[in-house]
């Protein structure tokens, strides 16, 4: 359909408006307008060039609101009506565009919202629809958003971190979704990570990139009927996507050949040698526990502990598991899980029971819950005399 | 993250502040509880905190399966229960913190005299339909 296309034109557009002189707020409202518009009118009276008409169409909308405003504070209109023939926006101009729509100021929230109206080219409605809030409510979140970065230049050098951090929040919201109900928010942070990875030749966007893949390559077989979640070990792998793991691990490849090692190579790492397994037997436990010890080099953090924990349980057996779940901060959510899963295979049955039953109540998700509560009926069952 | 505001008609912790109920208040006094309420909404939705906000009926009944081809089971109104939810915000913020404050200053709600009514309002986070990554 010829709408697919329109969204990836949206932030160039926006960068085109911005060059001719509108404020980044007002340009990105322009687009909003216009997209909005495009999405009702083309799919009958499909433009000859999408981009020409997204870009005049745009611009209209600019002025109108220029207008309005200028009458209404009975000013002077102080923008031409014909565009002036800048330089044409251009693959920098973009690349800003990621940098402040993630600027470190703004709240998680507001990051993502924005970057996925700015940059993914979505409507406001569809943002809400995702997030699960009212259409008001996220209107607000977006234009509070750009309020706060008002006066901060497209010129500014950004952070490459924090927008892939947005980019891999917005790919974890989509991570238990089926795809299908609501905006596919993983498939549109692949989307977004791929447009990003042409602009620059950081490896460790090409990192996210390929972890994305790698994950999302599992997709249909992480959740069964009614959205029970479906642990890795029982995973029906040949219904993994073969295609899509060949690129993630292509992509993880080339990054790694350059030598710049990042979490996000290092996670994908990890993620490639689950795909290329054909069960968690065959798995190579031992190499994924020296890339958990590659990413607690460079970033410690609680949760890689934890998982490097579950790694270790299955290469040095479930005892060297427990010692290395020692050094996790009990307090973390999923801990207790991962010590009942220990415990079991460690032959502790009655004390995985309870374990399981205290990771369902302080589960986070409903997904989660459930699994964990039927893990705890299980074990419990194995109990009975 | 989502977090849900409960209030109660009755239930919860002992009230902090000895206050007439609602009907013994004046008309003016519970226009002026109800504009702080729907205040306190919009600026929600103009902070991009807000998701919904409804109030119950005092009235209703519980009901359970009686069996197949019998009609449901009726019990109630609810005259015996210690628990009763008057109504409930949801809210969508950065934090745990700051769910707690708001709540505290839809608990500053004026009552009888003008005076906060300081009433306990029950803050509850959602479960997310999101398992997130967890391999």
């Amino acid at each position: 359909m010829i709408t697919d296309g329109l969204r990836e034109l949206v932030p160039a557009v926006i960068g085109v408006l911005v060059r001719r002189g509108a404020d980044f707020a007002s340009a990105e409202d322009a687009v909003q307008e216009a997209l909005i518009r495009a999405l009702e009118t083309w799919p009958d009276d499909p433009p000859r060039d999408p981009k020409a008409w997204l870009v005049a169409a745009s611009w209209r909308k600019f002025l109108d609101a220029v207008r309005s405003d200028s009458s209404r504070q009975g000013r002077e209109l102080a923008v031409d009506l014909e565009p002036p023939a800048g330089p044409v926006a251009g693959a920098d101009d973009t690349l800003r565009l990621y940098f402040l729509c993630a600027h470190p100021t703004l709240p998680p929230a507001s990051a993502v919202a924005l970057t996925l109206r700015a940059v993914g080219g979505l409507t406001t409605r569809q943002i809400a629809t995702a997030y699960l809030v009212p259409e008001a409510t996220m209107a607000q979140r977006i234009s509070r958003a750009k309020k706060r970065i008002e006066g901060l230049a497209l010129d500014r050098p950004g952070d490459l971190g924090t927008v892939l951090r947005v980019l891999y929040l917005v790919f974890n919201e989509g991570y238990g979704a089926d795809g299908t109900e609501h905006t596919d928010l993983a498939g549109e942070a692949i989307r977004i990570a791929r447009q990003l990875a042409a602009l620059t030749d950081d490896p460790e966007v090409a990192g996210l990139l390929a972890l994305m893949l790698l994950h999302h390559a599992r997709r249909a077989t992480r959740t069964g009927p009614g959205g029970r979640l479906i642990p890795l070990a029982e995973q029906d792998r040949s219904r993994w996507d073969t295609g899509m793991i060949a690129e993630g691990v292509a992509i993880l490849q080339a990054a790694l050949a350059r030598d710049r090692l990042g979490d996000y190579q290092a996670q994908a790492a990890i993620a490639a040698l689950h795909a290329d397994a054909p069960s968690t037997a065959e798995t190579d436990w031992v190499q994924i526990v020296e890339w958990y010890d590659e990413l607690l080099a460079l970033t410690d953090s609680p949760v890689v502990r934890l998982n490097r924990a579950v790694a270790v349980g299955e290469a040095d057996g479930a005892r060297a598991g427990l010692a290395a779940l020692a050094d996790v901060d009990p307090g973390l959510p999923r801990r207790a899980a991962v010590a009942a899963h220990l415990h079991e295979r460690a032959g502790d049955l009655a004390r995985a029971a309870e374990l399981y039953a205290e990771a369902s109540r302080t589960a986070t998700s409903v997904p989660e819950r459930d699994h964990l509560t039927r893990e705890t009926a299980r074990v419990r069952q194995l109990l009975r005399p | 993250m989502k977090y849900l505001m409960l209030k109660h008609y009755r239930g919860g912790p002992a009230p902090a502040v000895d206050s007439p109920p609602m009907d013994q208040w004046t008309p003016e006094e519970v226009d002026a509880h109800m504009t702080y309420m729907s205040d306190f909404a919009k600026r929600l939705v103009e902070t991009g905190e807000f998701v919904d906000s409804q109030a119950l009926s005092a009235e209703g009944a519980f009901v359970r399966h009686d069996g197949e081809g019998r009609p449901p089971v009726t019990d109630g109104p609810f005259a015996e229960t210690k628990d009763l939810i008057a109504g409930w915000m949801i809210i969508d913020v950065e934090s745990w913190d700051r769910a707690l404050e708001l709540a505290g200053e839809l608990s500053a709600a004026p009552g009888a005299g003008g005076e906060p009514i300081h009433e306990w309002l029950e803050v509850r986070p959602f479960l997310t339909g999101v398992p997130g990554n967890t391999e």
